[in-house]
């Protein structure tokens, strides 16, 4: 995208019929770090590449629980990321006090979504520049959505956002109906992982949101590598992490 | 800008005026099974025979209602606009007994803070996805849930009834009779009631409410003959 005369302000439309401030917004989107979200019928699991200001530094948060029901991970402008998990954690809260009942994601995600629109519509604000996938868990079954700083949202059977992306979702399209979310996640997320610089939460069925110890996500890395290990020496092929061999060894336990 | 309650003083509830007697629930095999009798009641006077004190809300709820007649109507067009807020999100959830329990639960409270109570006791019993759930809201915004439950004269006289004899999965007519052989006690004992009932019924199909009937009472106990024997002149 190059600079041009209609994107100065959100409220000016291209004669293409564009909002160029959004599309930037969703830019911003695409130079985070990775975040992958899948999901099987009882169970939505979410994985992101933690990044570092500085070698110095810790690692960024960017999956946040929402409600023992709900959680999130973001791509983008982290600090837009919080301040939304905010609004989500309220809107959570809220409904739980008045229905003693937890808050349908989908209603969730239309609340998001809708709050992101009014920053496209309006002068003086500026769209959101994060992308959130949205796991949960709700009467109607397991979800992941994805919401846009456009203000659309889209369910999704497993997604990705960020950097290196597209690599991801190849992966993840080409696996649509296997059935074990965990192995996934970590094929998915497309880089040499180690625990330190992975996060990884899951919620489900009898299973509040939370994130995974960082020893136990160590073990799933490990288990993943020496299945990886075992069916490269079988097709004596060169193996990297995406392209893990569909037909390959033993399952893996789920945690 | 001037509220009516700043220009004419303050205005709430002190005392009602058309009230209801007693509402009985109780949880059955299919679902639960809810009954009260069509009387409204101005003071003293019987004064309207003919007002339905059970209603359906939703896809998946029963409310019944004690007290105040005119407060337990306004409720209803909360619950209303309750159910078309949700019902407008057409996205597959709806609000289930549960919530529409604790709703009300936080408007009642909410009102008997400002002490300007809505003066009902409410039942709200319903099922959703299997399962059952009853449960009672008072004009304190005290609440709670049980498998039986009453309002009004009914905590007195058919609580006592229903811990001695509810059992877990009964059947309809089996149910039927249990609040069958409870309103009858509330007939004889309780002044404000009349011999006239409804059984309103809600499943995981649906909701009835079924038509009013009478109950045959007998009174020709013999310490009812010739009341005037030991007092000559009495009438």
């Amino acid at each position: 995208m190059f600079r041009n005369q209609y994107d100065t302000d959100v409220t000016t439309w291209s004669p293409a019929g564009r909002l160029f401030q959004v599309e930037y917004a969703m830019e911003a989107v695409k130079q985070g770090s990775a975040a992958v979200g899948l999901r099987s019928r009882t169970h939505v699991v979410l994985a992101t590449v933690n990044k570092a200001a500085s070698d110095l530094s810790s690692h960024q948060r960017k999956v946040f629980k929402i409600d023992d029901h709900v959680g999130v991970a973001i791509a983008g402008l982290t600090a837009d990321g919080r301040v939304l998990s905010r609004y989500l954690r309220n809107e959570c809260i809220n409904h739980s006090f008045v229905y003693e009942a937890p808050l349908p994601v989908g209603r969730l995600v239309v609340r998001l979504a809708d709050k992101a629109q009014v920053c496209t519509q309006r002068s003086w604000k500026r769209p959101y520049g994060v992308g959130l996938l949205v796991a949960g868990l709700d009467e109607l079954g397991a979800h992941l959505y994805y919401n846009c700083p456009s203000g659309n949202y889209f369910e999704y059977q497993a997604f990705a956002i960020g950097s290196r992306s597209q690599a991801a979702k190849t992966y993840l399209e080409r696996r649509a109906d296997k059935g074990r979310p965990l192995r996934h996640q970590g094929d998915a997320a497309g880089e040499k992982l180690t625990s330190s610089i992975c996060t990884v939460a899951i919620v489900g069925i009898g299973e509040p949101f939370h994130i995974i110890s960082e020893q136990a996500v160590q073990e799933m890395v490990d288990a993943l590598e020496t299945r990886e290990e075992a069916t490269a020496e079988q097709s004596g092929g060169d193996m990297q992490d995406e392209s893990g061999n569909p037909d390959a060894a033993a399952p893996m336990e789920e945690i | 800008m001037a509220h009516d309650e700043d220009v004419a003083g303050s205005e709430r509830t002190l005392y009602p005026y058309v009230t209801g007697t007693s509402v009985i629930g109780i949880k059955y095999k299919d679902g639960i099974l809810m009954a009260a009798d069509t009387g409204g009641s101005y003071g003293s006077t019987l004064r309207y025979k003919s007002v339905e004190r059970m209603k359906v809300i939703g896809k998946h709820s029963l409310l019944g209602a004690s007290g105040e007649i005119s407060d337990f109507q306004e409720i209803l067009r909360y619950l209303d606009e309750l159910i078309l807020y949700d019902n407008m999100w057409d996205d597959g959830n709806s609000l289930g007994p549960k919530e529409i329990h604790n709703y009300l639960n936080r408007v009642m409270y909410n009102r008997r803070n400002k002490f300007n109570p809505l003066w009902n006791s409410l039942v709200l019993g319903g099922v959703k996805n299997g399962n059952k759930y009853l449960g009672v809201v008072t004009m304190l915004g005290a609440h709670y849930e049980d498998n039986h439950v009453a309002t009004g004269f009914g905590n007195h006289l058919a609580v006592p009834i229903l811990r001695s004899e509810w059992k877990e999965g009964m059947s309809f007519e089996e149910a039927v009779k249990l609040l069958e052989k409870c309103l009858l006690v509330l007939l004889y004992r309780d002044r404000s009631s009349i011999n006239k009932f409804q059984i309103a019924k809600i499943t995981e199909e649906g909701a009835t409410i079924y038509p009013a009937y009478s109950l045959k009472t007998f009174w020709g106990f013999s310490a009812f003959q010739n009341p005037g024997q030991f007092a000559e002149g009495t009438w």
